[in-house]
């Protein structure tokens, strides 16, 4: 009988059973993530970049580049949210309450603690492989082809986790989806248009700057245009990382808790 | 390790609150190896409460627990490797095919992947849905779903199968195949637990059952045994016109041990049905319809709550 200790942490087990899954749609999902980051650098960089580029301070103020320079970067850390997101919202509750995966796993010998463990494993692969994609699409620009792009990667994911891992912790205690959509309209989308992605913080009102720099997202963007520009201040730099880190930790933590609450009670 | 003629289940004293609702209310019991043990009750009784304790699935509020001589609390990933689970609502990947199904389930308990494919092989054959493995579980009939649920629960070669009505929503064919297939594992030394509101399931399958009520355990035995201790041989239904069951107990007072009146027709308790049939006849009686048949479980639930099982 299989009362010795496992080969692997169990919550592999669990990341196993979201890969035989995810094998049936990857195609359409792994070209998703080379052809909407293209298509928005193209769009952007054409039709605004051009605009922008042509302003008499423009440069100044985006800190001494180009503005696809300055926004191309940005998608690994907004691509990582969208991506997070959407890992943690519909398609974890759906395990939760109605296709009932989770609760199933947790009648073999893995833990509520090993689910949750094995879905942050899973959205850190779902987040990674849409930044894979945004990364080889920065390396098709001469403004952003750099190798920093690969810590720049990681940056991208920590910021995925950052968001996907407090939502999932949320998701875990709701029993309908109604409140998935004012997430997306009031949580994501302001974020993503007022954390620094598109235009430097610094051209916002003096009083809305400090509630921009309180999202996750802002300290992503810092980070993954930093390194892939390499224009990282090292200060900066570890408190961004340490603000991400937080979110992973304290969402990680309550993941386990409301995992064990709800498959468990 | 405890000794294999130890009860596989031990119940002290269980119990579990959910706030101030109380879902199981103090019960004992034991469950012998090899044994076919059911919980029989009506919706809310506490059997689905029960079983996913002994799932160690739910913790127990208050009382003791032991499977197989482990503690729940402590020893869940090593009890549940040991158990297959039948929940009541199929739990099933509806994304993946049959195969992928007991795959994946399998590696959960860390079998290896080869050695998964061949006890899937061996079981889709068992639940005789081996030309179906390649499909996905959308199409299958509730029928077939729950035989891949089974097929499911036993990859990890279970000692104890766990089945919370197993049957509740098929049609009668599709039960009975399910119930053959329940007695084989029984006769291969699988431990069978089960909870059912259906009276015929329970007398089939169970060597020994509990009543549940309200959370609490109020008779315990074998079908057999339950029905001779809290009912009488035979019952005798009368069916009179609509709205004139009732009031009727006086005059049929002294034909058997006890009559209960239901909104459909009056039920006489006796030893021999023909006999009763001729002394109502003889009391000036004339009901539209009659039948004898032999007591059953529903008879003892009806005795010893006063509901029906299926409301």
């Amino acid at each position: 009988m299989t009362d010795h200790a496992p080969a692997m942490p169990r919550a592999v087990r669990v990341w196993e059973s979201q890969l035989a899954v995810y094998r049936r749609v990857w195609k359409s999902n792994v070209l998703g993530a080379f052809v909407q980051p293209l298509v928005f650098m193209l769009g952007m960089g054409l039709g605004v970049g051009a605009l922008v580029d042509e302003g008499p301070d423009s440069t100044a103020i985006l800190g001494g580049v180009t503005y696809f320079a300055f926004f191309a970067p940005a998608l690994l850390a907004t691509t990582a949210m969208f991506i997070a997101v959407q890992s943690s919202l519909w398609e974890t509750l759906d395990q939760f309450m109605w296709g009932n995966q989770y609760r199933a796993m947790v009648s073999t010998p893995l833990t509520p603690h090993d689910v949750a463990d094995g879905a942050a494993l899973w959205h850190a692969t779902r987040v990674g492989i849409a930044v894979t994609g945004v990364a080889v699409v920065l390396q098709f620009f001469t403004d952003t082809r750099t190798i920093a792009v690969v810590p720049a990667m990681g940056a991208g994911i920590l910021t995925g986790l950052a968001f996907a891992l407090p939502i999932t912790a949320y998701t875990a205690t709701r029993q309908d989806d109604h409140s998935f959509v004012l997430v997306i309209r009031l949580g994501m989308i302001p974020m993503f248009l007022f954390s620094g992605a598109f235009y430097p913080i610094s051209q916002l009102p003096a009083w809305f700057q400090p509630i921009a720099r309180l999202t996750p997202l802002y300290h992503g963007v810092e980070l993954c245009r930093g390194l892939v520009l390499g224009s990282l201040d090292a200060g900066q730099a570890a408190i961004d990382l340490a603000y991400l880190l937080l979110f992973v930790v304290a969402g990680w933590l309550a993941c386990r808790a409301t995992f064990t609450r709800r498959l468990q009670p | 390790m405890p000794t294999v003629s130890a009860p596989v289940i031990v119940a002290r004293d269980l119990c579990k609150r959910f706030g101030e609702f109380v879902a199981v209310d103090h019960i004992d019991f034991d469950v012998e190896a090899g044994e076919s043990f059911g919980f029989l009750g009506p919706n809310g009784a506490g059997k689905t409460s029960t079983m996913r304790m002994i799932g160690c699935v739910s913790p127990a509020t208050a009382g003791t627990l032991a499977i197989f001589g482990f503690d729940p609390a402590t020893d869940g990933p090593r009890i549940r490797a040991r158990i297959g689970v039948v929940p009541q609502s199929d739990q099933l990947d509806a994304e993946l095919t049959v195969l992928e199904n007991l795959v994946v389930y399998g590696r959960f308990f860390d079998i290896p992947r080869a050695e998964c494919r061949r006890r899937a092989a061996e079981l889709l054959e068992f639940v005789q849905l081996a030309e179906r493995k390649d499909d996905r579980v959308e199409p299958l009939s509730g029928g077939m779903k729950r035989r891949l649920t089974i097929a499911r629960s036993l990859i990890n070669e279970p000692h104890l199968l766990l089945l919370d009505e197993p049957t509740t929503g098929l049609d009668p064919q599709a039960r009975h195949v399910l119930w053959d297939r329940l007695y084989r594992l029984k006769q291969r030394g699988v431990t069978l637990v089960l909870t059912t509101h259906y009276m015929d399931e329970a007398e089939q399958l169970c060597d020994r059952l509990v009543v549940m009520d309200r959370g609490r355990i109020v008779a315990e035995g074998s079908p057999r045994a339950l029905i001779e201790q809290h009912s009488t041989r035979e019952v005798l239904e009368l069916r009179f016109e609509v709205g004139r069951n009732e009031g009727r107990e006086g005059d049929l007072v002294g034909i058997g041990d006890r009559t209960e009146t239901l909104p459909d027709r009056v039920l006489l308790y006796v030893d021999d049905g023909e006999s009763a049939l001729a002394e109502v006849h003889r009391r000036g009686h004339d009901p539209v319809g009659s039948l004898i048949r032999r007591s059953s479980l529903e008879d003892v639930f009806l005795r010893l709550t006063g509901r029906s099982l299926v409301d």
